[in-house]
């Protein structure tokens, strides 16, 4: 395979403790060199980098790709291409799809388009329980076997606690990582939007925050009873922040994510019945918002994600609570997260950590990292190219994004995953730099 | 939100909530309403001022009362009305509810007067129908039901003249009550002294006291000073998802009796949108009685409905 340089960028390697201007070096796929040049090195493509960051490829933990089964929303084809183009090399997918992932069959399926689709990596989740329904137990271990990196239940609900804490156990046992979504169901009360001033306001059914509370402190009790290691996935309030705090700082192995938007998005926001709103968790309050960023700041939340979910257009019209929870998320998550940072919520260095090193690490994958010897995914970013979030710009088959239409600063250029070059962005739209 | 509902100039072109209107155009639709009333004790009812114009009702969930009140008003306005009772599953996409629109503007219709179970619906049929459409909400799920609040105000009017002494106690399912958010939104833009909503806290919705309301959970306390009590129904099926015990309880707690009655001003109102529960909001006695202004406040129903359809037709007539 061809070696690759890609020349004087500011390289971000939070894994690495590297935040220098220079070069990186890869060949066969790999990555030989950072800075130092290798000894008779030639490239056969030179990558110009300056102005620009270079850094590990994006790892997200919770992604819906739509196939198998929802193709009218989105394709491998368009949403790993999506990925590529939002600087992701890996992705998780939620177990969700249509059929379950509760089979070996399936998960080899998934690994089976993903190859064919040719873009980033792609990690199916494995379904906690058959068919996500909450009552029995899936085939975990042939799951793992079968490419499986984590087990999650989605957004479903289980029966009852028992099998809960029996699936935990049964997960700890083949060192899955366990990740959840944070919700009681019953307490949701099937609600749209978060039960506060909006929901109020509008004659919306209301989640209370307390839906998540109850179900991270259910989920911390059985991980000590289990010893199963947790990872909460698109924490959305204030208290579930400091739960975990507490829960790390007695020493527990638990892990969190935050869905992007929710870092800058809250019931305020909302147009009144705008189903471009329409997700799950909610968007709260100003003061989770706040909480949720300090908790990213303090390394509480280890990560950020995209909890891209794209859909079709008929998905989205409708009357608010008929439509469908979810937002078209990959291709805002790199210019949304250096908005947090030029909001000075977080650095960049923590920004880069969130996307790449610390999901990284929950896996257990040898990614993440610009390290000699990895697999050369890495992102090149032009940090302040800005761009209008539309269909000139956009490859997810899903447009349905509350920032649609708006103008956001920060584009990956380049994306290589393995050392192929999976995304380059147009030259002309590199040139339209404001 | 406001924006969508009137034209450039300010007119009313929807009337989809009553949240963000002003004052003015809330005095002007009770003046409107004010010359219609008239109109129904006359022998001659019609005025021809939606003559040639195509209403019609599109009602996706039950009711008689409000219904009837729309045909009443539309066809003294002198325009052709078409009333439509369809059934709809909870699981109705928004779909077919805007191929049903699509179809109906087909036909060359003027304005929909829309009901339906689902929050949020009379908007989306208003951002997605034709310009010269007009579209008037007689209730969406639990979000608006403006002109109900309308034909409230217009009657406290009647009864009480000036909104700025006024102490008006909404009693009973707040969470569930679009009555109850349009009337609460119009009464503090009208500028009463005081809303005040009585309940359990299981039928307040969370932070209530966001909406411009005092918050009482015991009916002899929320009662003192009260110069307007709105009654609102209760749902047999809160019942039966755990949010009240029994009917006899609730109507123990907060049913309004006569002696209850007493603790309000001894010159104070009694109101409900209906179809009341004899027995279990509001004793028969109550109902019936003097203080009770729950008929006459249908009957302003049609006057009200009538000024707000000729000034929603307006702004479009003219154009």
């Amino acid at each position: 395979m061809a070696k690759i340089l890609i020349k004087q960028g500011r390289i971000i390697d939070p894994a690495n403790e590297r935040d220098d201007i220079g070069s990186v070096f890869v060949a066969d796929g790999k990555i030989v060199s950072v800075l130092t040049e290798p000894e008779g090195f030639v490239a056969d493509e030179v990558i110009d980098a300056e102005g620009k960051v270079i850094c590990p490829g994006f790892i997200d933990l919770s992604t819906r790709l739509r196939e198998p089964g929802h193709s009218r929303k989105g394709t491998f084809k368009s949403e790993t291409a999506a990925a590529a183009s939002a600087g992701v090399t890996s992705l998780c997918l939620q177990p969700d799809t249509k059929p379950v992932i509760d089979t070996p069959a399936v998960a080899e399926l998934i690994k089976e388009l993903a190859q064919k689709a040719h873009y980033p990596q792609v990690y199916p989740i494995a379904a906690l329980t058959q068919g996500l329904e909450g009552n029995e137990l899936s085939s975990m271990l042939s799951l793992k076997q079968a490419g499986c990196i984590a087990v999650g239940n989605a957004s479903r609900p289980i029966s009852n606690l028992l099998i809960l804490r029996r699936a935990m156990e049964y997960a700890a046992s083949h060192d899955l990582v366990f990740m959840c979504r944070p919700n009681d169901y019953w307490l949701g009360n099937q609600g749209c939007a978060h039960e506060g001033a909006f929901a109020t306001r509008y004659g919306l059914p209301g989640i209370p925050d307390t839906a998540e509370t109850i179900a991270v402190d259910q989920y911390l009790e059985l991980a000590v009873l289990t010893g199963c290691q947790v990872h909460f996935g698109q924490i959305s309030c204030r208290r579930a922040v400091i739960k975990i705090q507490q829960a790390q700082k007695y020493g527990m192995q638990v892990t969190a994510d935050v869905a992007i938007h929710q870092l800058h998005l809250t019931e305020e926001d909302m147009v009144p019945f705008d189903s471009a709103y329409h997700v799950l968790p909610p968007f709260r309050t100003a003061k989770d918002k706040e909480y949720l960023r300090q908790g990213l700041a303090g390394g509480i939340i280890g990560c950020i994600c995209s909890d891209h979910q794209p859909h079709d257009l008929d998905a989205k019209l409708g009357a608010f609570p008929e439509t469908e929870p979810g937002i078209s998320a990959l291709e805002t998550l790199l210019p949304l997260t250096l908005k947090l940072v030029s909001q000075h919520a977080i650095t960049l260095e923590q920004g880069v950590a969130a996307l790449t090193q610390t999901p990284a690490v929950i896996l257990g994958l040898k990614a993440g990292a610009l390290t000699p010897g990895f697999a050369a995914d890495i992102c090149i970013f032009d940090p302040d190219l800005q761009w209008r979030v539309d269909s000139e710009n956009w490859r997810s088959k899903g447009v349905n994004t509350p920032f649609w239409g708006g103008y956001l600063t920060g584009r990956v250029t380049e994306t290589l995953q393995a050392g192929r070059l999976i995304y380059q962005l147009s030259a002309s739209q590199s040139r339209s730099k404001a | 939100m406001s924006n969508l509902q009137l034209t450039e100039d300010g007119k009313l072109k929807h009337f989809l909530t009553v949240e963000g209107l002003s004052q003015n155009l809330l005095a002007e639709i009770l003046d409107t309403a004010e010359s219609f009333v008239g109109g129904a004790g006359q022998k001659i009812k019609k005025v021809p001022l939606l003559r040639g114009k195509t209403i019609v009702n599109l009602f996706f969930e039950n009711s008689t009362r409000t219904r009837t009140t729309f045909e009443l008003a539309a066809n003294r306005l002198s325009a052709d009305v078409l009333s439509m009772s369809i059934a709809t599953s909870s699981t109705a996409k928004g779909e077919s509810l805007l191929d049903t629109i699509r179809n109906l503007e087909a036909m060359f219709v003027d304005m929909f007067v829309v009901r339906h179970n689902i929050s949020g619906s009379a908007h989306f049929i208003a951002q997605h129908s034709a310009p010269h459409i007009s579209v008037i909400n007689a209730g969406d799920g639990q979000h608006a039901h403006p002109t109900q609040a309308m034909l409230d105000v217009f009657t406290i009017r009647q009864m009480k003249k000036d909104f700025a002494k006024l102490r008006v106690a909404i009693i009973g399912d707040i969470l569930h009550s679009r009555v109850a958010r349009s009337q609460i939104q119009a009464l503090n833009i009208l500028g009463v002294a005081e809303v005040r909503v009585i309940a359990p806290k299981t039928l307040l919705p969370a932070h209530v006291e966001t909406l411009g309301v005092g918050v009482s959970h015991n009916l002899h306390e929320g009662l003192q000073d009260i110069d307007v009590i709105i009654m609102l129904r209760l749902q047999k099926e809160r019942m039966t998802t755990a949010l009240l015990p029994s009917e006899a309880e609730y109507f123990k707690c907060f049913g309004l009796t006569e002696s209850k009655l007493k603790i309000a001003k001894p010159d104070a109102i009694v109101m409900h949108p209906g179809p009341i529960n004899r027995g279990v909001e509001i004793d028969s006695k109550v109902a019936d009685g003097v203080q009770s202004v729950i008929l006459r406040q249908v009957s302003n129903g049609i006057a009200v409905r009538m000024a707000i359809m000729s000034m929603a037709m307006q702004p479009l007539g003219a154009a």
